[in-house]
């Protein structure tokens, strides 16, 4: 029988030999990453830990990264408590404070390969499929119950097949292209499916799919993923991982898909998310002026190395607004170091950026970088719902690295192409 | 019983802000941020049996569970929704907190319509007009009939 990516992956952790929509399947996944979360999840099952222990102290990736440094007695004790759990429990992968976004540090520290299954308590878990593995997000319950069983049920989506072709033009993104897939089929366009990318995809590095795998869960998806090929390899030899310990998993050329689409790369253009859902999607041209009095860059959608760059490219030499605060968020410690050496933040806070730790920094509102009423943002990151940067009355806008970079010297929403002409 | 009718795209920062999740875990902590950035007489008004009626993608955004406790804490008897958003329709499961993916009747709710649900044989009766919605899995109905996701895990635990 002939089955799609997703299918097939869950088959094979089903131990089953064919899989349909729909059918319910128990899994044991590969890995289980929590973050500062884990503390109200140990929280409930205290007694059953204590009786038990956890199934397997190599499950859980557990990082620090939502509000780090702590901002409170709270968050600070939160942590505390985290590390207690951790060295109780001998827990394998563990990333303190600093260290970076979690799902960063998940692909960079390769504990997501091709063909594993992963889950996590954080909606954008959806990621890894950037690397060719499945990974979803669960809530928080779910990863408590893991961490005593190690399984799960998950039912077997549908499969929706997205062709990417054509080539991209200058001044326009990977995070564009996905702007421009969810401004097309919607917030809920992909509810509970699997997102394969097919086409020309070999042009997208590995940083670029993150963004747009990143992204799937906000057009509804349960997972989305690009194939296995030389790029990914690539990658994963860069960071020390050989071909004979993963095993990627491709679609079979007759597979079945609940839904068939296509989008020409050459004629994405720059967008722009407004307000308040990320499917409200327009040209950056066609917002062209809006005035804005802070930009973002990072987040584990855009704050890769690739991502610092361009916009460090874009503001060499150059002031941003006076009217506007730039804050930097590099995803990793790593990228961070990376960026150091090659003189990119250097350029970023000459330019006037304040660097913000490796972690979440602003994009849920819980600390650094909240905005005021009336304030508008532009941001790299993945959600501009209502209220999401702490406060209810400001306005979120979300857009590339180039576009924001851009932006921040007019102080105003700008199309990047303005200035990246070569 | 009072109904709560809000439109398409309700997301978790809207049911419970993103600045609350390492300050409050408790559903007494949650509750008075309910719906607070959507909707702030809800959780000034609420009462025990009340129902959320929503359009598409209810649920969507963060994997953020305290909107899951906190209806569940005030008593809502169900949320009718277009579609929901899959993790939020999960950590529901996982809650105990009864979710009905029922466009139809959706659509044919407008406001002061009666409202009766027979959740056994799957019907929901807006106004007189009897919609049916799909039963969930015996696998699935067993986490729900253990009392939530944890009870379940207990007693599974306790078979080994």
């Amino acid at each position: 029988m002939s089955m799609t990516f997703v299918e097939k992956i869950l088959a094979k952790y089903a131990g089953e030999k064919n899989v349909v929509p729909n059918q319910i399947v128990t899994v044991h996944p590969d890995h289980l990453l929590t973050h500062d979360n884990t503390a109200a999840i140990i929280q409930k099952i205290k007694p059953e830990l204590k009786e038990y222990g956890v199934c397997d102290k190599s499950l859980s990736i557990i990082v620090l990264d939502h509000v780090i440094p702590a901002a409170s007695e709270k968050t600070a004790t939160n942590h505390k408590v985290i590390r207690e759990f951790v060295r109780t429990h001998n827990i394998e992968n563990f990333f303190d404070v600093g260290a970076g976004v979690c799902h960063q540090i998940v692909v960079e520290n390769g504990l997501a390969l091709p063909g594993k299954l992963l889950l996590g308590s954080d909606s954008h878990t959806c990621s890894y499929g950037a690397v060719g593995a499945f990974s979803s997000g669960i809530d928080r319950t779910e990863a408590a119950s893991l961490m005593l069983t190690g399984e799960t049920w998950l039912k077997v989506p549908n499969s929706i097949k997205m062709t990417l072709s054509g080539k991209l033009k200058l001044g326009v993104s990977a995070k564009d292209v996905v702007l421009h897939i969810i401004g097309d089929i919607s917030a809920s366009g992909a509810n509970y499916c699997s997102v394969e990318f097919h086409g020309d995809v070999g042009q997208f590095s590995i940083e670029e799919r993150f963004t747009v795998a990143n992204m799937g869960v906000e057009m509804g998806a349960k997972n989305a993923v690009f194939l296995v090929d030389d790029v990914t390899k690539k990658y994963l030899g860069s960071i020390g991982i050989s071909g004979s310990s993963y095993d990627p998993i491709y679609p079979d050329g007759d597979a079945s898909y609940m839904q068939e689409l296509e989008y020409n790369l050459s004629s994405v253009v720059p967008m722009v998310a407004c307000p308040h859902t990320v499917d409200n999607v327009k040209p950056a041209s066609e917002m062209d002026g809006l005035e804005i009095q802070q930009c973002l860059i990072g987040t584990c959608t855009n704050g890769r190395f690739s991502d610092l760059k361009i916009a460090a490219d874009i503001l060499k030499g150059k002031k941003i607004s006076p009217n506007v605060r730039l804050l930097v968020l590099p995803a990793s410690k790593k990228i961070y170091q990376d960026a150091l050496r090659a003189g990119v933040i250097e350029t970023l806070v000459e330019s006037g950026g304040v660097v913000l730790p490796p972690g979440c920094g602003p994009c849920l509102g819980a600390h650094q970088g909240v905005l005021a009423p009336g304030e508008r943002c532009l941001s790299t990151a993945n959600r501009n719902f209502k209220g999401r940067m702490g406060c209810k009355e400001a306005e979120i806008f979300l857009a590339s690295p180039a576009t924001v970079a851009v932006s921040a010297i007019h102080g105003r929403i700008t199309d990047p192409r303005e200035v990246i002409k070569k | 019983m009072k109904v709560w009718k809000y439109g398409d795209n309700i997301n978790t920062d809207m049911l419970f802000p993103g600045k609350y999740t390492y300050t409050c875990s408790t559903a007494e902590e949650i509750k008075p941020h309910l719906l607070e950035d959507l909707d702030p007489s809800f959780s000034k008004q609420v009462k025990v049996g009340d129902i959320v009626f929503a359009g598409k993608n209810f649920g969507c955004g963060s994997s953020r569970e305290q909107p899951v406790v906190g209806l569940k804490a005030v008593g809502i008897k169900a949320v009718v929704a277009e579609s929901f958003a899959r993790i939020f329709y999960r950590a529901s499961i996982n809650q105990g907190l009864l979710l009905i993916e029922c466009p139809e009747a959706v659509k044919a709710y407008s406001k002061g319509n009666n409202i009766e649900l027979d959740v056994d044989n799957g019907k929901i009766i807006v106004s007189g007009k009897t919609f049916s919605f799909p039963k969930l899995p015996e696998e699935i109905l067993a986490i729900r009939d253990a009392g939530g996701l944890l009870a379940y895990t207990r007693s599974k635990l306790k078979k080994r």
